[in-house]
Formats: C-alpha cells, sequence, structure tokens
C-alpha cells in the first residue's frame, strides 16, 4: 500500500498526534449537537407531548430511558471493536479508546437501570423483577465492572491492554450467552423491541409500537445519547493519550537525571 | 500431559486443603442455609437445589486463585511455557486436575448434602447428573479467570469479581436441571443446554487462557 493510499484510509487516526488533532477538531461540533438534540428531544419530550392514556406522565422517563440503554450496548460492542483491532493491529489509540468507553458504558447501564426502576415502580407496581431483560443489563453492568477492575489493577499498559481485550472478546461470548439463558430461565414483564422494530419506524407493521408523538422527540434523543457518547469517548481518548505522554515524559527525566 | 497431570494432582493431595477444603466449604455452606431462612422442611425442599448448585459453584470459586499462582511464584509456569508441550494443553491439564480435585468431590458429595437439605427423592439423581455436567465448565471458566488474574498481587477478590459473571448461563441452566429434576419435570432442554456450554467452554477458553498467560508471562 502506498503512502498516498494510506493516508486516506481509517488507519491513519492510529497515530496518536493525528488523532489529537482531527479529535480537538470535531469535538466542539459533536458537543454541540449532542447538546442540542438532547435539550431540543428532552424538552420536546417532557413538555410538549401528551400523556400516555394508561401509564400518565411517567411514560416520559422513555427518552432516557431507552437512548441509554442503547448506548450500553453499543458501547459494549464499540470495546469489542476496539479490542480486537489492539489484538490484531496493535495501535495504541485503539486500546486506549476500549479503556476510555468503559466507564461511560458504566454509566450507561446504571442510567437505563435506574430510570427503569423509577419507572418500574409506578407501572409495574415493583422496583426490581427478575424480569430477563433487567437481569441481562444487571449482568452487562458486571461485566464492565470487572473489565474496569481489571484494567485498573495492572500497571503495565500493555499487559493490561491485552488482557483486557482478551477478557472482552470472551465476555461478549458470555454475556451474549447470558442474555439467552436468562430468557429461558425466566420470562418477564418487560414489553419486546418496540422502538427500532422494522416495520415499525414506517409504519407498515400494525402490532403494538410506541405512536410517532413519542417517536420524533425519542429519536432526537437516542441521536443526542449517539453524539454525546461519541463527544465522551473521543474526549476520554484524548486524556488517556495524555496521561500516557506525561507518564512517558516523567519516565524520561528520571532515567536522565 | 499425564505426568503434568499426576504431578498436579500429588501436590493437591499432600499439600493438604486441596481435596478437603472445598468440600468443607461446602457443608459448611449447606449447613448454614437453614440458619439463615429457617428451618421448615417443604421451604428448604423448594430451595435445595440451588443451594447446592451456589455451594458448588462457590466451593469451585474458592480454590481458584491457588489453581495458577503457586506454579506462577516458584517458576514453573515458566518452564511450562518453554517444553515442548503447548501452553494450550497445560491449561487444560490444570483444569482437569482442578476438576478432579475439586468438582468431583462435589458431585460425589452433593447427595449427602442434599439429605440435609430435604432434597426430593427425584431430585438426587438430576442433581448428580447436573453437577457432572456443570462443574468441568465452572472448572475450565475458572482457569481463564485464574491466567488471567494470575500475575496480579491481590488477585483473589478481582478473580471473583471476573469469574462470577461468567458462571451465570452455567448455573442457569444447571440449577435449571437439578430444580425441574426435583420437581419431576423434563429436564432434557437445560440439560442439553449445560452439556453444549461445558463442551463449547473446554474445546474454545484453553485458547484464551493459553493467551492470556503468554502475555503475563512474556
Amino acid at each position: 500500500m502506498s503512502i498516498a493510499a494510506k493516508a486516506n484510509t481509517i488507519w491513519q487516526y492510529a497515530n496518536p498526534k493525528k488523532f489529537l488533532a482531527t479529535s480537538e477538531r470535531v469535538l466542539p461540533f459533536f458537543w454541540a449537537t449532542a447538546a442540542i438534540c438532547l435539550v431540543v428531544g428532552l424538552v420536546w419530550g417532557f413538555f410538549f407531548t401528551p400523556d400516555d392514556f394508561r401509564q400518565g406522565s411517567t411514560v416520559k422517563i422513555i427518552y432516557l430511558h431507552v437512548p441509554s440503554a442503547l448506548m450500553a450496548i453499543n458501547c459494549w460492542l464499540m470495546m469489542l471493536v476496539t479490542s480486537l483491532v489492539w489484538l490484531v493491529r496493535r495501535h495504541h489509540v485503539s486500546a486506549l479508546a476500549a479503556r476510555a468507553a468503559a466507564p461511560i458504558g458504566v454509566v450507561m447501564t446504571l442510567i437505563a437501570l435506574v430510570t427503569g426502576a423509577i419507572w418500574g415502580q409506578p407501572m409495574w407496581g415493583t422496583w426490581w423483577a427478575w424480569d430477563p431483560r433487567l437481569t441481562s443489563f444487571l449482568i452487562l453492568f458486571l461485566f464492565y465492572l470487572g473489565y474496569i477492575a481489571l484494567w485498573e489493577a495492572i500497571e503495565d499498559p500493555d499487559t493490561a491492554a491485552d488482557l483486557t481485550s482478551v477478557l472482552c472478546l470472551v465476555g461478549s461470548v458470555f454475556a451474549i450467552l447470558s442474555r439467552y439463558a436468562v430468557n429461558f430461565w425466566n420470562q418477564g414483564l418487560h414489553q419486546g423491541a418496540s422502538v427500532m422494530r422494522a416495520g415499525a419506524v414506517t409504519g407498515t407493521d400494525t402490532t403494538e409500537k410506541v405512536s410517532n408523538v413519542f417517536f420524533y422527540p425519542l429519536f432526537l434523543c437516542i441521536i443526542g445519547f449517539v453524539l454525546l457518547f461519541i463527544a465522551l469517548v473521543l474526549y476520554r481518548t484524548g486524556t488517556e493519550i495524555r496521561a500516557r505522554r506525561i507518564r512517558a515524559l516523567l519516565a524520561r527525566e528520571r532515567a536522565g537525571a | 500431559m499425564i505426568a503434568l497431570l499426576f504431578r498436579d494432582l500429588k501436590l493437591a493431595m499432600r499439600a493438604g486443603g486441596g481435596f478437603g477444603l472445598g468440600l468443607v466449604f461446602f457443608l459448611i455452606v449447606t449447613t448454614l442455609v437453614p440458619f439463615a431462612v429457617g428451618p421448615q422442611s417443604d421451604l428448604l425442599a423448594s430451595i435445595a437445589p440451588g443451594v447446592l448448585w451456589l455451594g458448588a459453584l462457590l466451593a469451585c470459586l474458592l480454590s481458584l486463585d491457588r489453581l495458577l499462582a503457586l506454579d506462577w511464584e516458584d517458576g514453573t509456569l515458566d518452564l511450562l511455557a518453554t517444553a515442548p508441550l503447548p501452553l494450550e494443553a497445560v491449561v487444560s491439564v490444570k483444569a482437569l486436575a482442578h476438576w478432579i480435585t475439586t468438582g468431583l468431590p462435589l458431585v460425589l458429595a452433593a447427595p449427602v448434602f442434599g439429605v440435609l437439605l430435604n432434597l426430593p427423592g427425584p431430585g438426587f439423581f438430576w442433581l448428580v447428573v447436573s453437577l457432572a455436567v456443570g462443574t468441568p465448565a465452572l472448572s475450565v471458566v475458572g482457569t481463564f479467570g485464574a491466567a488471567l488474574t494470575v500475575g496480579l498481587k491481590r488477585g483473589g477478590l478481582l478473580l471473583s469479581l471476573l469469574v462470577l459473571p461468567l458462571y451465570v448461563p452455567t448455573l442457569i441452566f444447571g440449577a435449571e436441571v437439578a430444580r425441574r429434576g426435583a420437581q419431576g419435570m423434563e429436564t432434557g432442554t437445560p440439560l442439553l443446554m449445560l452439556g453444549g456450554i461445558t463442551l463449547a467452554t473446554i474445546a474454545l477458553l484453553p485458547f484464551a487462557s493459553a493467551a492470556v498467560l503468554r502475555v503475563n508471562l512474556r
């Protein structure tokens, strides 16, 4: 591959300098659009949509619950991809991005669990039920905690990146396995997929789905959460790169002195 | 491989605490449960399969941090890594030795503890079957966790945190087999799933364990 061709691939961002320069340029855009989407989506959702005829105003938790749950899963997917990239191509930025994403994933999982509990209390009459979806989210939360704990426990950064990447791969398989095991184990209260299902968006699907009145602000909130997630990951990865640099500089100084 | 297996077994036998400790732990857990939930025999009967599975799982977990750590400390692992035997085979043998010293005694002793918890009659057979099928998976997954944390100074607690979520599918299907068996229901589906998980972990996880062990030995 020639250098000119290489400059146009995604791999050029494996260079930390290039990554930092580009991410600093695009970050304000992501922050701004995320803020706009979230503010518009949440205000629209909270104040300008009707109450559900059965659920009343509690239905509005959906604007936080669904996007955060979506991002909690997608965050793990992103960590899986970056872990694979690290294992295959040994790009440090990739490993650092996985590390940077994990705490965001934990927070998203926690938001989904807590808003779910707040929503479940008036609707199902209970804060918590051992429903398959709730349970698999709790398990996902545990996976995140273990992953972060392993990162924190290992001193050598390359060893830590290797071990956590393998853990992420193995953990993904077991997370999916747990999802189906849990489904088998208990049938639950939580409704099925009703937002992103094919047909629900185009309106051809006439079965139970989220009404368009709720769907538009919800879609805006989802986009806002995605943008917020991207911005946070870029920002935190930048921080990790700088922290790594500082450590390298300190080590060099100590070696020189 | 066989020499390594016998070496591990001998070490576990002679060093003390290998064979017995897991069993005693299992016994203590089973003894404590009635204190915690009350001695009503029908209540105990209904929770017995789950409690016995949980006890077996915790007893397995207890011995994991010694699984590779001793060989790591005295340098045996370095020798094994440079030996002609592939590291995948080494971790498989380690897992097998762990199962023989921990899993197998638990399987054999489980019916006795079942009596303590008033396990219904048909449950004994299925409890033993489910534990026999499921505990190898616990050992193999545990070996992976032990390989991940072998280089850490205080790996024990972290090991539990990493391994326990990985035990979820095995526990669900294993306890389901025992529970259905105890209630006289059909056990085919969960038993097949449990066997599938065990076989898949035996087939695939040693590669991951060996990979992380190589990283740790670097």
